[in-house]
């Protein structure tokens, strides 16, 4: 990450922050905007973040991604279904069901990912086409099974959606919560946390092991890695494995941790920003989490921009509007893969299947 | 042992059968692979697909609503097919269906106010259709264009333009073109005027000239693609980008006239809708073309008349589907599923030679390349 890069993420969060501030400050003091505003855009990036990482596990070893937003689907639906069932057998331990959720979402994440790396590595598909497809059997499938279990007389469930066990807590990190104002950052829930751990993991593996040196020399000149005796395939198999886990982890976020439900659907298009995201952060987890940070402020200024509406004075009228406020994150994504905001490299055998 | 005279009429009627034989198989295979899917979830199988087969060619009612369905998907799939053989996906296709839809929308209901006349019907409906695939085209080639001159991917260009274009509708809808009906829940514009309406071929069946327009195009596609000049460059983009910039071809410029074609297309799909079926845009229509379109292009081999017949089968499903789940209370989303198996099939066409032990050949398709473009 050049300097210049850090100076526009910051200006823009900078921008999107003084727009609450400046919108709210009748009602409350600027430490406090800030610090919520900061608290929501940490949590709301959780999903981009994690999908980030996918995409960087996968492309670092050469395989494009862009079935992740399916992916993340697939296992948001597995995961909140899972810990629905829990739910009806061991409803006075929710913390369980949710475990379990949490556990069949990752699951969920890495055999679509499997399916992925069948596809693209085995069978030498168009790895986009691959991606595609896993996009739209995660859109038929989670539909197909939402509506199969939950609505209609002949359903699984009789017509109506048992009790969730609710969303993950949010955990108390000694010291750090206890700071005054703002403490609230740290107070966050588990999956986002774990999204923080695995940025710093993710880039202590790809850069300081020897797991990581073969994935990247996997993903930048295959024939070479194979000629010092690194197995391609299966370094691919299992780095694309290793993003599904992520995405699934993404997933989990949507039906466990942020809301206690799932609408077909429901990822929105997440999956594709992450992808932004990792292409402005040069394929690096830290300048991915930066810009996941990005796209969180946006939806964080939304979420705002929505808590403070009465008190938009009317010059400002455009604001009120979630559905232009709405663009935003889309709008910058585009701007970000124009490359007005420097050029970016990727791997060198990105998308090229591996011919012996 | 063959013998010499045999010979010749087998290999002919190969040649004609080979095309087809493994789109036939991934539809057949994903066919069971759905049935599987539907018994486990307590279905009957064969009720469920005797249902979709009554629901899309057991009367003329069904036919007729076969092919209102097969309509847009045909227009669409002529899109992202079109695309392909630019070398360019594009997953935009919703997004350009649904600018199409609205822009048709505004000059079929408002043009005649604005204009304080009457229009005939033969300048208004050209009009009407002809501005919405303006609107989808320009929808299409702002990708086309970042694309060709910043490198931005257009796959995911088009994803965002895909949301913006949701964004900007749910608000147009809501606001200033909402339907001012007081009876009016819905995002929804108001009717077209009737000089905007496209007629229907019969006068009891929904099916309508788009249909036919839908075909005509079809043969149009085929011609541009391999017999214009225009059709020549862009296979050329396609297939090889720097052979294309050596052979004097301005890349950049076929690039986004490719996208410009494509949105057209979609646009042309949402306008259609609009002037012979519906008669307004309503929010939520345009949702899940985009992908359906790309599954129906590839089914269709990227071939103009392979996806006239991709689109047609795509669109009996839809249509029997709704037939399937009133008789077998399966949820009709199971089409989605079976669709995206077909996908899957056809685009790993090795699991389907494996399958069934197919030995021969098929030239390999390039269809897309990385990130780097």
């Amino acid at each position: 990450m050049d300097w210049r890069r850090f100076a526009i993420i910051a200006l823009v969060i900078v921008i999107m922050f003084g727009t609450v501030v400046v919108v709210g400050i009748s009602q409350n003091s600027p430490l406090v905007i800030i610090t919520s505003m900061l608290a929501t855009t940490i949590a709301v990036a959780t999903p981009l973040t994690l999908g980030a990482l996918s995409g960087i596990y996968c492309e670092r070893s050469g395989v494009v991604n862009i079935g992740i937003e399916g992916m993340m689907l697939g296992a948001a639906f597995f995961g909140w279904l899972a810990s629905i069932y829990m739910n009806t057998v061991f409803h006075q331990v929710p913390m369980l069901s949710l475990l379990t959720g949490v556990f069949v979402a990752v699951l969920t994440g890495g055999l679509f990912a499997l399916l992925h790396a069948v596809l693209s590595i085995t069978f030498k598909v168009d790895q986009i086409i691959g991606g595609t497809v896993i996009n739209i059997l995660a859109t038929g499938i989670t539909g197909f099974l939402n509506r199969q279990m939950f609505f209609g007389s002949g359903s699984v469930f009789g017509g109506t959606v048992p009790h969730s066990p609710g969303v993950l807590p949010s955990i108390h990190i000694p010291l750090l919560a206890d700071i005054p104002v703002f403490g609230r950052i740290f107070q966050q829930q588990p999956i986002t946390l774990s999204a923080l751990a695995l940025v710093v993991i993710t880039h202590f593996v790809l850069f300081h092991t020897r797991w990581g040196l073969r994935t990247r020399a996997v993903g930048e000149h295959p024939r070479a890695a194979d000629t010092v005796g690194i197995n391609v395939i299966r370094m691919r198999y299992l780095n694309v494995i290793i993003g599904g886990f992520m995405a699934g982890l993404g997933g989990a976020y949507f039906t466990l941790e942020s809301i206690s439900s799932f609408e077909p659907m429901m990822t929105n298009g997440r999956g594709f920003i992450a992808l932004a995201a990792m292409i402005f952060g040069n394929w690096t987890p830290f300048g991915a989490w930066a810009a996941a940070l990005v796209f969180g402020a946006a939806q964080a200024l939304q979420i705002n921009l929505q808590f403070f509406r009465e008190l938009i004075p009317p010059s400002l009228a455009i604001l009120q509007n979630s559905y232009v406020v709405g663009l935003a994150p889309y709008i910058l994504t585009m701007l970000i893969l124009t490359g007005l905001i420097g050029k970016t490299i990727a791997p060198a055998a990105d998308g090229k299947p591996y011919e012996k | 042992m063959q013998n010499i005279d045999g010979q010749i009429p087998v290999k002919k009627l190969r040649d004609l059968l080979n095309p087809l034989l493994v789109p036939l198989l991934a539809i057949f295979t994903a066919m069971v692979a759905g049935g599987i899917i539907i018994a486990i979830v307590g279905g009957n199988p064969f009720a469920a697909y005797w249902g979709l087969v009554q629901g899309s060619f057991g009367s003329a009612a069904a036919l007729s609503e076969t092919a209102v369905w097969a309509t847009p998907y045909i227009f669409a799939g002529l899109a992202v097919a079109v695309a392909f053989k630019g070398g360019l996906f594009n997953i935009g296709a919703e997004g350009q269906l649904a600018f199409g839809a609205v822009m048709a929308a505004l000059i079929g209901y408002a043009l005649p106010g604005w204009l304080h006349i009457d229009l005939p019907a033969y300048i208004h409906i050209p009009l009407t259709v002809g501005l919405g695939m303006l609107a989808g085209a320009i929808w299409a080639a702002i990708p086309g264009a970042l694309k060709a001159y910043t490198g931005g991917h257009e796959v995911i260009n088009t994803i965002m333009m895909n949301y913006i274009a949701l964004n900007i509708t749910s608000f147009l809808l809501n606001g200033p073109m909402r339907d001012p009906d007081p009876l009016n829940l819905s995002a929804r514009t108001p009717e077209i005027a009737a000089s905007a309406r496209i007629p229907t071929i019969f006068p009891d069946l929904r099916v309508h000239w788009g249909f036919v327009l839908a075909l005509l195009v079809a043969v149009i596609i085929w011609w541009l693609l391999w017999k214009t000049t225009m059709g020549f460059e862009i296979r050329t983009v396609g297939a090889n980008p720097d052979a294309a910039k050596y052979a004097g071809i301005n890349v950049k410029r076929t690039i986004v006239i490719t996208m410009a074609i494509s949105g057209a297309l979609a646009g042309l799909a949402g306008a259609i809708e609009v002037t012979a079926l519906n008669y307004r845009h309503e929010l939520g229509f345009s949702v899940g073309y985009g992908f359906d379109s790309i599954a129906i292009a590839l089914l269709g081999k990227t071939n103009p008349f392979g996806v006239v017949l991709a689109a047609i089968l795509f669109g009996a499903m839809r249509n029997g589907g709704t037939r399937m789940q009133f008789m077998t209370q399966i949820p009709v989303d199971i089409i989605s599923v079976i669709q995206g198996l077909i996908l899957l099939f056809v685009a790993a066409d090795a699991i389907i030679r494996f399958i069934y032990r197919i030995r021969v050949r098929e030239e390999r398709v390039v269809l897309t390349r990385g990130w780097g473009g």
